[in-house]
C-alpha cells in the first residue's frame, strides 16, 4: 500500500468536510493555506498561543533527541533526504506540513525483526523557552518483532512533528508517548501509524503538561489483520489546552480498532478536545472498530469538548460503535467512600485514580504506570480540596 | 453504650426548584443492644431518614438534632460520621469504576480503625468474613460494586457492616432484592454483627419477612415523613395482615402474598 495521494488543493471559502475520506494531505507546507481558526480541523485550536508553527514560524532552535536504546535495536541520525521518511504516511494538515518541510535531521529507530526487544526510551527536549524547532522521528518494527518504545517530551518551547510508526507484517509495536512539557510548551504533532498484515499496534498518548498539546494520530492499515489499540490519557489544568485527534482509516479487509481516551480536567480554563474520527472504507469488509472517549470534570471553568466521527462505506462489517461521555465529578462515588469512612481528598483521589485505572492497567511498562501514577497523585494535590 | 438519638428532624430536598419538606419531624433513640425496626410504605420517606443521619449533600436538615453519644451528628462531614460509629448500608450501592473492592475495603477499615490493618491479618479476617457471606473470593478484585447484582450489592454492604463493626447500623432495605437462600445468608451476617458486642441496629423494611430472621425490638411506622406508630414485634404481626391502609388511605402489602 503506498501513502495517501496527494489530491490538488481547492482555494476559496471553507468546504464543509463530508468525509473523511476527502481529507487533504500534502508533503508541501504551500499546499496548504495558512489557517484562520474557521477551519474544522482547525476550528477548536487556540491558534494564537501556537508561536506561529501554523503560519511559517522558522525554527529558531533544534530539540535535543536522546535515544536509550534496548540491545538489537538500532538508532540513526540522518538528513531529511533519507528515502526511508515520509512512508508512514502524509502530513495531514498545515503544521505537520510545516514539520515535514523545516526539519533538518530525523531519527530512526528500528527494532529487529523476529525477537522480542527490551523498552527502548527516545527523550525529546524542546529547544527553550521562545525558541521553535521542528522535528522528524520513525518508529520500524522489523517484520516479526516485538517490543516497546517510549517517547518522552519534555522541556520548553514550541515544536511541532512527525512521528512514523512503520509495523512491519506480523510484528507488534508497543508505543507510549508521554507529553510531560513544561507550563510554556507548545507541541504540535502527527503520527503515522502504518500495519502491516497481522501486525499490531498499542498506541498509548499520555498528555500532562504543556500550554498546548495537539495531537493527531493516523492509522493506516496496509494488509488484513491488522490491530491497531489506541489509548489516551491526559490531564488538564487551568489554562491548558489539550486536543487529541485520532483518525483510523479502514481500509483493508478484517481488520480491528480500539480507542479508548480518558481525560480529567480542573482549573479555570482548562479545555480538552477530543475529535475520534474512524472511516471503514468499502474495501473494509469485516472491520471491527469501537472507540470512546471520557471526561471527568473536577472543577467549575474547565471545558471538555468532545466528537466522536464514524463514517461507514460498506455494510460488511463485524461491528462498529463510538461512545462520548462528559460528566462532572460524580458526588454519589463520594458519598458512599466517605460513608466508609474515608476522608474526603482521598476518596476524590480513589475516584479519579479509579478512572484512569482500566488505562494505567494496560501499560505494561512498570516505570511508565507509577511516573502516571504519582503524575496523577501530583495533580490531585494541586486541586487543593 | 452506644445512643443514637433523633429529635423532632426535618429534613428538605431541593427538586427543581423549589424545597420540599420530606421529613416532618421524626423522634426516634436507639440504644446499643436494641434493634428498631422502620417499616413503612414507598415514598414515606425512610432513605431520606437514613441519607440525613448519613449526611448525603443533596438532603438538608431545615430543624431538629441528631446525636451519637451526644456528639453533635450533623455538625460532622460525611466521612467524620463514619469514623464515630454510623454505619449506612444502602438500598442502592453506589458502583465505583475502577476501584477494587480489596483496596476500598482495606481504605476504609484504616480510616475507621485510624490505623492500618495488618495486612496478614487483614487478609484471613476478609477471607473468613466473604466466606460467611457466600461471597466468592474473585469479588475482591473487582471494582467496587461495579456490575454486581442486586443481591451480590446487599451481601457486599453486610460485608462492610462487619469489617467496619460501628456502634450504631442503619440497613436500609437490605431485604429487598434477595431470594430466600441469600436473605437467610445476609440476615445471618446481621445477625453475627449484634453478637458481637453493644450495638444498636435500625433496620428500614418494607416487608415483615427479615422481621422471621432478625428479631426487633422495636417496630416503628414510618408514613409521611414521621413515624405514625410504635409498638414491639407485634405491631409488625398487625402490619403483616393489613397492611398500611390505615396510615396512607392506600392499600398496599407489607408482606408478601
Ligand atoms: N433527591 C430527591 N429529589 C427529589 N425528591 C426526592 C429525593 N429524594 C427523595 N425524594 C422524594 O422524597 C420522598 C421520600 O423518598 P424516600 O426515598 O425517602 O422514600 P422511601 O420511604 O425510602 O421509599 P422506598 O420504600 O421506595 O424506598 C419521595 O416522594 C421521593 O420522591
Ligand atoms: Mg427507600
Amino acid at each position: 500500500m503506498a501513502a495517501l495521494s496527494t489530491k490538488p488543493h481547492s482555494h476559496g471559502a471553507v468546504v464543509p468536510v463530508t468525509s473523511r475520506a476527502e481529507h487533504f494531505t500534502s508533503y508541501d507546507v504551500n499546499a496548504f493555506e495558512v489557517p484562520g481558526g474557521r477551519e474544522e480541523i482547525w476550528r477548536f485550536t487556540p491558534l494564537k498561543r501556537l508561536a506561529g508553527l501554523h503560519s511559517g514560524a522558522a525554527a529558531t532552535g533544534t530539540a535535543a533527541v536522546e535515544v536509550s536504546a534496548a540491545s538489537g535495536v538500532t538508532v540513526e541520525t540522518v538528513g531529511r533526504d533519507d528515502s526511508r521518511l515520509g512512508t508512514a504516511g502524509v502530513p495531514g494538515d498545515r503544521v505537520a506540513a510545516q514539520a515535514y518541510s523545516s526539519f533538518e535531521n530525523a531519527t530512526i529507530v528500528t527494532l529487529p525483526g523476529d525477537v522480542k526487544s527490551e523498552p527502548t526510551t527516545v527523550t525529546v527536549t524542546g529547544a527553550g523557552v521562545d525558541a521553535v524547532a521542528y522535528g522528524h522521528i520513525q518508529v520500524k518494527a522489523s517484520q516479526f518483532a516485538e517490543g516497546t518504545v517510549i517517547l518522552d517530551f519534555r522541556g520548553s518551547g514550541a515544536y511541532a512533528d512527525n512521528v512514523e510508526f512503520l509495523v512491519a507484517d506480523g510484528a507488534h509495536l508497543t508505543v507510549i508517548t508521554i507529553h510531560d512539557w513544561a507550563d510554556d510548551a507548545v507541541h504540535v504533532s502527527q503520527h503515522h501509524v502504518k500495519l502491516g498484515r497481522d501486525a499490531t499496534i498499542k498506541h498509548t498518548v499520555v498528555t500532562l503538561g504543556g500550554n498546548v498539546v495537539r495531537v493527531t494520530p493516523v492509522v493506516q492499515y496496509a494488509g488484513r489483520g491488522g490491530d491497531a489499540e489506541l489509548f489516551g490519557l491526559y490531564f488538564a489544568d487551568a489554562g491548558q489546552h489539550q486536543e487529541h485527534r485520532p483518525f483510523i482509516d479502514h481500509a483493508q479487509a478484517k481488520c480491528r480498532s480500539n480507542v479508548v481516551y480518558k481525560g480529567a480536567l480542573q482549573g479555570e480554563g482548562a479545555h480538552a478536545v477530543w475529535i475520534g474520527d474512524v472511516l471503514i472504507r468499502v474495501a473494509a469488509e469485516g472491520t471491527e472498530t469501537f472507540e470512546l472517549n471520557r471526561n471527568l470534570i473536577l472543577t467549575d471553568g474547565a471545558r471538555a469538548d468532545s466528537v466522536p466521527n464514524l463514517e461507514i462505506e460498506t455494510g460488511e462489517i463485524e461491528g462498529a460503535g463510538h461512545a462520548s461521555a462528559t460528566g462532572r465529578f460524580d458526588d454519589e462515588q463520594l458519598f458512599y467512600l466517605q460513608a466508609r469512612g474515608i476522608p474526603e481528598d482521598q476518596a476524590r483521589r480513589l475516584v479519579v485514580r479509579g478512572f484512569f485505572q482500566e488505562l494505567i492497567a494496560k501499560i505494561a511498562v512498570p516505570e511508565v504506570r507509577e511516573r502516571l501514577e504519582a503524575a496523577i497523585e501530583a495533580e490531585l494535590e494541586a486541586v487543593g480540596t | 453504650m452506644a445512643t443514637l438519638e433523633i429529635k423532632d428532624l426535618h429534613v428538605s430536598v431541593v427538586s427543581e426548584d423549589a424545597p420540599k419538606e420530606i421529613l416532618k419531624g421524626v423522634d426516634l433513640t436507639i440504644k446499643a443492644g436494641e434493634t428498631h425496626a422502620i417499616m413503612g410504605p414507598n415514598g414515606s420517606g425512610k432513605s431520606t431518614l437514613s441519607y440525613a443521619i448519613a449526611g448525603h449533600p443533596k438532603y438538608t436538615i431545615t430543624s431538629g438534632t441528631v446525636t451519637l453519644d451526644g456528639e453533635d451528628v450533623l455538625e460532622m462531614s460525611v466521612d467524620e460520621r463514619a469514623r464515630a460509629g454510623l454505619f449506612l448500608a444502602m438500598q442502592y450501592p453506589v458502583e465505583v469504576p475502577g476501584v477494587s473492592m480489596s483496596n476500598f475495603l482495606r481504605t476504609a477499615a484504616t480510616a475507621v480503625r485510624g490505623e492500618a490493618p495488618n495486612l496478614r491479618h487483614w487478609v484471613k479476617e476478609v477471607k473468613g468474613a466473604m466466606a460467611d457471606l457466600d461471597i466468592d473470593p474473585a469479588f475482591a478484585e473487582r471494582s467496587v460494586n461495579e456490575g454486581f447484582s442486586g443481591g451480590e450489592k446487599k451481601r457486599h454492604e453486610i460485608l462492610q457492616l462487619g469489617l467496619l463493626q460501628p456502634k450504631i447500623a442503619i440497613l436500609d432495605e437490605t431485604d429487598s432484592g434477595l431470594d430466600v437462600d441469600a436473605l437467610r445468608v445476609v440476615s445471618e451476617g446481621v445477625n453475627r454483627y449484634k453478637a458481637s458486642g453493644e450495638v444498636g441496629v435500625m433496620l428500614i423494611t418494607h416487608y415483615t419477612r427479615i422481621l422471621k430472621y432478625i428479631q426487633p425490638d422495636f417496630v416503628h411506622v414510618f408514613a409521611n415523613g414521621r413515624i405514625v406508630e410504635s409498638g414491639g414485634r407485634e405491631l409488625a404481626d398487625v402490619l403483616e395482615s393489613e397492611g398500611y391502609v390505615k396510615y396512607t388511605g392506600k392499600t398496599e402489602a407489607a408482606a408478601i402474598s
